[in-house]
């Protein structure tokens, strides 16, 4: 229904949680060939299978590396607030149509049920885009459009798919998106979480502080395209000596990680999944037994 | 002599001047032909769109010239409402084979005809799967042979096939739903009066609208383009009535209702 709606020219978005996503996988996959502007909010709950009804952040694989079949990307936004998802999804709307691609935005159970006072701005401006030539309105005095993703020319739909990688590169180029929270050069530990989770770490990070531990936060706020080159920044930055991945997944953000330091520092994981959210003190745990283990390392030495 | 001369018969304004990709024998152009010249005679070629299905019509959209959407399999009739939804003033129909809608797409057609979705469908059925080789479709008669049920389908293993419009015609719904065939110019012109008649209720925006087309497949059924007309006529219309099933003025002749 969204593919059609979408081929109207209009904007259109639909949500749903990951078993009903991973339904649709077949039509994102279309509509990503197609080069169709859409939204869809994925609001995370426990898998594999029919898994659990609670909040999980167990897509991100799904999200980021496909899902469907074939070569495409969706440019993936993780808000960690409601305030943040009135904020993205705004953007979503652009962004589908600045690139004629899917926008996914990801959030959990606690995202999405959660209630927050929100400001909606009094005035949206975006940046001008192209208008919508390719749309099906009727072959009215110009020739019918077609708007599909079958090329059985394999010179055709190799062309088809560089020019989708060219716009994932373009993503790359200007589409990422991070916070930094309390980044300091006292700081040995960084962790790295999005959504919900990042949140929590906020709280383990604030409550570590009146202990008199300093340790800072990096939020990819999107998640395709990755903030790679900055993880790699902060992460190989001196002071900083290892990396606590923290997600509601069983390490899969972990890997991208490890992939941008690219073995530089090491990366440590913790995660719960199947509905249990951590809570700070679980994060804050772990960032004691790193440090305490680094003190040990470092008496050894 | 130039002015006696008057043309009587050209090509659809709605059709393409191009080479056909078909089979020999194969219906798929008698009936894109039927729909090019109904969109003409109603006028709404430049306000039409269609949504093309998997199988072998995916190339429809060579052939008809509107403005076309290339559906998921099985899906055309999910795509073909979000389109309508938006664009009510639009024509929308969907072109889909057996395999397409009475397989894969069965939960998308039965629900798009239950919520009453103003769009067309036209339904090709010619008892197999074309495209992918000749493989038994939902529609393959008892007996029938294909690739894979080289003895012919045993109803006692995979059912009896699935008469698309008499289960349709089961839902309270008002629509409209004829079973009609190609076979000679007679039922080429039933034909052609049932799908005017299904784009006439879109227009109006009274109801859901489907046509069921019994086509050959002379190229998997492994017969020559007269014996699979034969084929169609001695095996097809005996399992599958032609005929009205339901139109949205006989609401009292409704299975369905309450």
């Amino acid at each position: 229904m969204l593919f059609g709606a979408a081929s109207t020219g209009k904007r259109v978005f639909t949500t749903s949680s990951s078993p009903g996503i991973s339904l649709m996988q077949e039509a994102i996959s279309y509509m990503a060939g197609a080069q169709l502007p859409v939204v869809i909010v994925n609001i995370m709950r426990g898998g594999p299978g029919l898994g659990g009804i609670l909040p999980a952040q167990s897509d991100y694989f799904q999200s980021t590396k496909g899902g469907g079949h074939g070569d495409y990307r969706l440019l993936v936004l993780a808000p960690s607030s409601i305030q943040e998802a009135v904020d993205l999804m705004m953007l979503s709307f652009h962004l589908a149509d600045k690139y004629r691609n899917p926008v996914m935005m990801i959030g959990d159970g606690m995202i999405g049920q959660m209630m927050e006072p929100v400001e909606f701005p009094d005035k949206y401006e975006e940046p001008e885009l192209p208008p919508k030539t390719w749309a099906a309105t009727g072959a009215k005095g110009r020739p019918a459009h077609i708007i599909k993703s079958l090329f059985l020319d394999p010179i055709a739909l190799d062309k088809n798919s560089w020019i989708l990688h060219e716009k994932y590169e373009r993503m790359k180029k200007e589409e990422i998106r991070f916070e930094l929270y309390n980044h300091s050069p006292k700081n040995e530990i960084m962790l790295i979480a999005y959504g919900t989770m990042a949140r929590i770490c906020q709280t383990a990070i604030d409550a570590l502080k009146q202990e008199g531990i300093s340790i800072g936060l990096f939020r990819p706020i999107t998640l395709f395209p990755f903030p790679e080159k900055q993880i790699y920044k902060e992460a190989t930055k001196e002071n900083i000596r290892e990396l606590l991945v923290v997600e509601m997944s069983t390490a899969q953000m972990f890997e991208d990680v490890e992939r941008a330091v690219y073995g530089k520092k090491k990366v440590n994981f913790f995660g719960r999944t199947g509905g249990i959210v951590p809570p700070p003190e679980e994060v804050m745990e772990h960032v004691k037994m790193l440090l305490n283990k680094k003190s040990k390392d470092k008496k050894k030495a | 002599m130039e002015q006696d001369t008057k043309t009587i018969f050209s090509r659809p304004e709605a059709l393409r001047d191009t080479v056909t990709h078909y089979c020999p024998g194969c219906t798929h152009g008698i009936t894109h032909r039927i729909v090019a010249e109904v969109l003409d005679s109603l006028g709404v070629r430049e306000k039409t769109l269609g949504v093309a299905p998997v199988g072998c019509s995916v190339f429809i959209y060579n052939y008809i010239d509107t403005d076309f959407l290339e559906a998921p399999h099985g899906r055309a009739p999910a795509l073909a409402t979000g389109f309508k939804r938006l664009r009510p003033d639009m024509v929308v129909f969907t072109y889909q084979g057996d395999g397409d809608l009475a397989s894969i797409g069965m939960a998308e057609i039965i629900h798009a005809a239950n919520r009453g979705e103003k769009i067309t469908v036209i339904f090709i059925n010619n008892a197999i799967y074309g495209m992918t080789g000749g493989q038994m479709a939902p529609t393959t008669i008892s007996g029938q042979v294909t690739t894979t049920c080289p003895f012919g389908r045993d109803i006692a293993q995979t059912g009896y096939p699935i008469r698309m419009v008499e289960l349709l015609s089961a839902l309270g719904t008002p629509m409209y739903l004829e079973r009609v065939t190609v076979n000679s110019p007679q039922q080429i012109i039933k034909t052609k009066r049932a799908i005017k008649k299904a784009f006439q209720y879109q227009l109006e925006g009274r109801c859901f609208s489907l046509v069921e087309v019994l086509s050959t497949c002379p190229t998997n059924w492994g017969l020559i383009p007269l014996e699979a007309t034969k084929w169609l006529e001695d095996n097809m219309i005996p399992n599958y009535p032609l005929g009205c099933f339901k139109t949205p003025d006989d609401a009292e002749s409704n299975h369905g209702t309450v």
